[in-house]
């Protein structure tokens, strides 16, 4: 069997978990200094949560591809976004995006925000409540976040089909590859990568739980 | 030094409207809770903004509504001792002390200024209230602050350790040379520490005095009220004298026109044989409380009844005087050198 559907799947998820943790995670953090702002970026945020793959995979398409500006930009750094595994990153990262944010931002409103009037009154500069005081409180609540973000950008399969495409060897993931081997009636790869799926997908919802609970039995 | 505080901030059913001075040494704020002493702390050291007035200490603007100017609460440099202390739960108390910009070179004499050598590498959970309380003080000193506020510092600990704490921080506010702004509900905490209070009440300051002219002589009804003193009367002033309409007796004092109200503090009163005068009570004893070292006494004066509820006086009186009295026959006087007279 090709595993090369596992490797592309782990390559373009993990990417997209780093980038999306350290946008979410500042993102997040940004709109919990400016309250004013929340209702706003919240709904920008969370709308990859409810739209479509497909609708992802052409906004992502019109927004990288040949003719755009971004698209153009980006190729003259020979960075190419279409039928590449960048596209599967960027399609990753849209539809986990949302998790991770919404994650991080939970967790930094748990901070009690005491401590942030406490570090101000000391002197303390945002950066620096930023790195010493409000991640590291907030940082046990995020690794759920991470896992899921991981475990959702590993799922992806309609945006990714659309900007990555489906090139053996070269963007076909796991998800994509079950559906490739159904269209051509291979019955027993599709299931082989189902199992695979599966596991991975239940591997991870179980950390998060199991973290969870020992996060709740520390706070006792 | 010269805090100089006058600020307004209106919130849908409360609104805080406060105006005070406060020079060196401890300024005590004395209110109930939900009186806005917290929010006024909250406001002078910038992590809360109202609505217009100004704050200064010295000659530094720190807010000024009508210029425009609102320093964050960085560049304010008013230490805050928060009343649950606020210690960073993810640091150990040597971070917790070196982690603001100044802390990091006074870190070690702080830890020794505060008896806290050996707990160094412990986190505030592993620490005991009194520990986290001198932690949270070295913390909020080594940051070098202008200024320093006090915020219900003991609430959270035992009476026993309340009064060996109260001693350590009288200490350090006599060091600290500088404002001290003391928030508390309590007022023998507040009488013990400060000297000069003022009275807050529904947002706003009912009274601003020295302590001992404020305990003894409050100047308003509800700043008699705020340091303990439950036995006030309506005055009615004619020919006669002037007459204590809540009590039904007459004081032969001076003139006292202007005057809307008497006061007299529980301890304030004198035993009689017999009822030698207008102004003694007769009392009618309506129910005792025995408390550890003395006995309160709630009485009205025989046959008198008026509409509101100020009829009903207290008495408080030490274990053995009380004993020796003949309770049936009970004749009191109010002092008349220590009663108070309000206008409102």
């Amino acid at each position: 069997m090709d595993i090369s559907p596992l490797i592309i799947s782990l390559e373009a998820s993990l990417i997209a978990t780093v980038i999306v943790f350290v946008s979410g995670v500042f993102t997040a953090w940004a709109v919990t200094i400016d309250k004013k702002s929340k209702v706003f970026f919240d709904t920008v945020f969370s709308l990859p949560m409810v739209l479509p793959p497909t609708v992802i995979g052409f906004l992502l398409l019109i927004l990288f591809g040949k003719n755009s500006f971004v698209g153009e930009f980006l190729s003259r750094f020979g960075i190419n976004m279409v039928f590449s595994l960048n596209g599967a990153v960027a399609a990753a990262f849209t539809v986990s995006f949302p998790i991770m944010y919404t994650t991080a931002r939970g967790a930094f409103e748990q901070v009690d925000s005491i401590y942030i009037d406490a570090a101000k009154t000391i002197g303390m500069s945002r950066l620096s409540i930023f790195t010493r005081i409000r991640l590291p409180i907030a940082w046990p609540g995020m690794i759920a976040g991470i896992v899921l973000t991981f475990a959702r950008a590993m799922g992806e399969f309609g945006a990714t089909i659309m900007i990555a495409g489906n090139l053996p060897g070269r963007t076909q993931t796991m998800s994509v590859a079950v559906y490739t081997a159904m269209q051509s009636g291979n019955r027993e790869l599709a299931s082989r990568w189902v199992a695979v799926i599966l596991c991975i997908s239940f591997l991870s919802i179980i950390s998060v739980r199991l973290w969870n609970e020992y996060l709740g039995r520390k706070k006792k | 030094m010269k805090l100089t505080v006058d600020i307004r901030k209106k919130f849908k059913d409360f609104e805080l409207c406060v105006d005070f001075e406060a020079g060196n040494g401890v300024f005590g704020l004395l209110g109930p809770s939900g009186c806005g002493k917290s929010l006024t702390l909250r406001c002078i050291a910038g992590i809360e903004r109202p609505d217009s007035g100004i704050i200064r200490l010295d000659d530094k603007v720190l807010f000024d509504s009508s210029a425009g100017i609102d320093l964050s609460p960085q560049k304010r440099r008013v230490g805050y001792l928060f009343q649950s202390y606020a210690l960073f739960p993810n640091m150990t108390l040597e971070q917790n002390i070196s982690a603001s910009p100044c802390g990091k070179k006074n870190c070690s004499e702080y830890i020794s200024l505060f008896y806290l050598n050996g707990l160094e590498k412990h986190y505030p959970h592993e620490l005991s209230g009194g520990q986290k309380q001198r932690a949270a003080l070295a913390r909020m000193l080594a940051a070098e602050p202008e200024m320093v506020m006090l915020d219900e510092p003991f609430s959270s600990l035992d009476r026993d350790l309340r009064l060996r704490l109260e001693g350590k921080i009288a200490e350090i506010s006599r060091d600290f040379g500088g404002t001290v702004l003391f928030v508390s509900h309590d007022m023998d905490e507040v009488f013990r520490l400060s000297d000069k209070v003022a009275v807050i009440e529904n947002g706003r300051i009912v009274d601003t005095a020295p302590k001992r002219e404020l305990f003894e002589k409050p100047n308003t009804v509800a700043s008699a009220r705020l340091t303990g003193c439950m036995n006030i009367s309506s005055l009615v002033c004619d020919e006669q004298g002037v007459f204590a309409s809540d009590w039904g007796i007459t004081l032969p004092c001076g003139h006292k026109a202007g005057y809307g109200y008497v006061g007299c503090r529980a301890q304030n009163f004198e035993i009689c044989s017999e009822k030698n005068g207008a102004d003694v009570f007769e009392c009618e004893i309506v129910r005792i409380t025995e408390n550890m070292f003395s006995y309160t006494v709630f009485f009205r004066n025989k046959g008198y009844i008026s509409a509101g509820e100020g009829h009903t006086l207290v008495f408080e009186t030490d274990k053995d005087t009380w004993h020796k009295l003949d309770k049936e026959k009970l004749f009191l006087r109010p002092v008349h050198e220590k009663l108070f007279y309000m206008v409102k």
